[in-house]
């Protein structure tokens, strides 16, 4: 490292996934261990604030940094070790989902828990504690990994697992990345026979149904989630789609093992004769409310006209990466962005609480353009948003008079508050630290503690930490 | 639409255009950095300001060739202006060689002055400016630039790789909602300008800085001669064939 920081590091402008927020910053892209410790010492020499940034998958917030200094994780990138034997992989905090099915699908390992997109990386999963359309069921990202070492702010490695340094495990584990840099796990993936799954679509006409299928369903289904049309009001308040996945064995589907080359994974090129990377500006006409009321009526039509009624088999990236599927999708959006709000109610509040929600949009005029639906469970991590619950994500595009939706969003916060639910920091950006502090409670007081343990000098931070009250407030910015 | 600035900082406001800038910025009632080199300068400047009793200024003793040091001087700017809407690179420096002499000291302190400060010192602002969608940066450059004059190698030069870099800046960031304006004056009544002999449609510098600052407040990313009948000039100029060009006493 020549010369200061603050002198000669380049700035970037990063934004949030919605494009909705953005930071400028220093950036810097430490490529091992010793890079990385030293660039922590500088920093803290020059009372940086320091944040972590992967493939900026967050929607909102996390990964900003006004004024301070943006560590990229992805000059870390190597897989360290992967067991072909028993699916153990060993990963640097650079690692994207999308290299750990490439690496152990071809010997029949699918990662336990993976989003709707197959590019974020293992720091940031780790800072998120992700979870899946099989949350339900697999629980989240966090459950799969069995170790994994920390950097903290004095530059030293801490080796984590539950037995050992449980407590500093199940932090860090959500913890925002503001305990330290995640430098490696170790995880376990998932045997699976068949390069497929099997999906099943199932219609579901209101609210009540779409709970009434996941109960009936959890018990055997790998995989749940629900799609909503968001415009529907009336009787069909909540209407939407089911689709359930679930693995085949070897028996189930003879031609699956041929299934497993990544080559044999891939998202089709094009779709409807379009080429993929130019899909979003087709989008782009129809990102409005009349455009997405018409698409949202389309599909949940669409299942009766088609054959695709039926089951039908489907690869796992086509199934799980539904994000992925059109590339720079959310250029559509235009340059004011969206915003992403997932409400997390628990499962006694859920029914009401989640069709109150639709309601309130709709009675606002600010109508979501895609929801979706999961089932949550309870886990160990200090500050996850796991709950014994449901959860429903919205995408708001951001309208030209943005206080529309600000007062909207505030009055869903008020209802997850009033229900006892959560809120994920990876999809929000529009939480205020009185609403966080009373969703987490004590829990975020022994974080703090931890924090500031770890980090008594405040060095890791972010737009979201000063946000929420996780830091103190930026002092020249 | 005319923007109001109320937060500036000017990059070389110790004489000339960058003075008369500053002031009439702060006529207008904004609070002002003055960077420079020269401390004295800059407190007169400061001076003038406060006793006009609108805006406000403050000093910033700063040598743009010292690129190390402006990251951590424009950030402690917009923190203690509280933002930024404006920023005028100013800084500017003028050796003629004589005829027959070949000078590369005085050529590379012309680039690095007129170049590579704006590029330390506008890369800071693009970012901060793209980050908050909004923003204004000036460039002062020179009807100089618009061509390779015999006369004055180092500065035509300086001044064309100036107005090609803001060039490039706008078209970054024109997307973003950040206008960038370059303005390219022909002969300004200032210290730099006394020891040249011809000084044709020469005006004040106080003038000079009304048209620019009338220039930026008027919105948009012009590239703009100043006062505006030099475009026609230029238009002349560059149609010139390089053979005969090189023959004129330009």
């Amino acid at each position: 490292m020549s010369g200061s920081l603050r002198s000669s590091a380049p700035w970037r402008v990063l934004d949030g996934f919605g494009s909705s927020l953005r930071a400028a910053s220093r950036c810097v892209t430490p490529r091992s261990l010793e890079e990385l410790a030293s660039v922590l010492a500088q920093a803290r020499e020059e009372r940086f604030e320091v944040s972590f940034r992967g493939n900026g998958r967050s929607y909102g917030d996390a990964s900003l940094n006004q004024g301070g200094l943006a560590i990229d994780n992805r000059g870390m990138d190597r897989m360290l070790a992967f067991d072909p034997e028993t699916g153990v992989i060993e990963a640097e905090p650079g690692v994207t989902i999308e290299q750990l099915w490439r690496t152990g699908l071809p010997h029949g390992y699918w990662p336990h828990v993976v989003p709707g997109t197959m590019f974020p990386t293992m720091g940031g999963c780790v800072a998120m504690n992700i979870h899946g359309k099989n949350c339900f069921k697999a629980g989240p990202f966090g459950d799969h990994i069995s170790e994994m070492d920390l950097m903290i702010a004095d530059g030293t490695v801490r080796t984590l697992t539950r037995e050992r340094e449980g407590e500093l495990f199940r932090a860090t584990m959500a913890g925002l990345g503001l305990l330290g840099a995640v430098t490696r796990v170790k995880l376990q993936m998932k045997k699976v026979e068949s390069g497929r799954l099997r999906v099943r679509p199932i219609r579901t006409r209101t609210m009540d149904e779409m709970f009434d299928v996941f109960v009936e369903r959890m018990p055997s289904a790998d995989y749940l989630v629900g799609w909503i049309d968001c415009f529907a009001g009336g009787a069909g308040l909540g209407r939407g789609l089911v689709h359930q996945a679930d693995y085949l064995s070897a028996a189930d589907d003879p031609q699956g093992v041929g299934r497993l080359q990544p080559d044999e994974q891939g998202l089709p090129p094009s779709i409807l004769g379009v080429p993929r990377s130019v899909v979003w500006r087709f989008m782009k006409p129809f990102t409005n409310d009349l455009g997405m009321r018409l698409v949202n009526t389309a599909k949940y039509h669409l299942p009766e006209t088609f054959a695709r009624s039926g089951v039908f088999l489907e690869s796992h990236v086509a199934f799980a990466f539904l994000l992925d599927y059109v590339p720079d999708w959310r250029n559509a959006y235009g340059d004011a962005g969206f915003i992403q709000y997932q409400l997390f109610l628990p499962d006694d509040a859920a029914r009401k609480g989640m069709a109150d929600a639709l309601r309130l949009c709709q009675k606002h005029g600010v109508v979501s353009y895609l929801g979706v639906f999961k089932r949550h469970r309870p886990d160990e991590y200090l500050m996850s948003h796991g709950l014994d619950g449901w959860s429903l994500a919205l995408d708001f595009a951001v309208p030209s008079d943005p206080n529309r939706l600000w007062k909207l969003t505030r009055e869903l916060t008020a209802l997850v508050l009033d229900a006892g639910g959560t809120f994920y920091p990876a999809k929000d950006q529009v939480i205020d630290a009185a609403s966080f502090a009373k969703a987490f409670g004590p829990r975020l007081t022994r974080f703090l503690e931890i924090k500031s343990s770890l980090d008594p000098d405040g060095l890791f931070s972010s737009d979201l930490a000063r946000r929420l009250g996780l830091v103190a407030p930026a002092i020249t910015r | 639409m005319s923007l109001r600035f109320q937060r500036a900082i000017v990059v070389g406001a110790s004489s000339g255009i960058g003075a008369e800038i500053a002031r009439q910025l702060a006529a207008d009632g904004a609070s002002v950095a003055l960077v420079g080199r020269r401390a004295a300068e800059l407190e007169a400047v400061a001076g003038t300001i406060r006793t006009a009793g609108k805006g406000t200024a403050f000093v910033a003793v700063h040598d743009v060739t010292q690129y190390d040091t402006a990251p951590p001087l424009f950030e402690k700017l917009v923190a203690d202006l509280g933002g930024l809407d404006l920023i005028v690179y100013a800084a500017g420096n003028l050796f003629v060689p004589a005829e027959s002499e070949y000078d590369f000291a005085k050529d590379r302190a012309m680039v690095e002055v007129q170049v590579i400060g704006a590029m330390s010192w506008l890369n800071l602002a693009g970012a901060h400016f793209e980050a908050q969608r909004a923003g204004t940066i000036v460039g002062i450059s020179s009807i100089a630039g618009e061509r390779g004059r015999r006369t004055m190698p180092g500065y035509t030069t300086a001044k064309a790789g100036l107005t090609t870099w803001l060039e490039a800046l706008r078209n970054r960031l024109t997307r973003y909602g950040v206008n960038v304006v370059t303005v390219k004056p022909g002969f300004v009544d200032t210290a730099m300008t006394q020891h040249l002999v011809k000084k044709p449609m020469m005006i004040p510098a106080p003038k000079a800085a009304q048209l620019i600052l009338a220039t930026a407040r008027a919105g948009g990313s012009p590239s703009a001669f100043i006062p505006g009948q030099w475009a026609l000039v230029a238009l002349i100029v560059r149609s010139i064939p390089s053979f005969l060009f090189r023959k004129l006493d330009l």
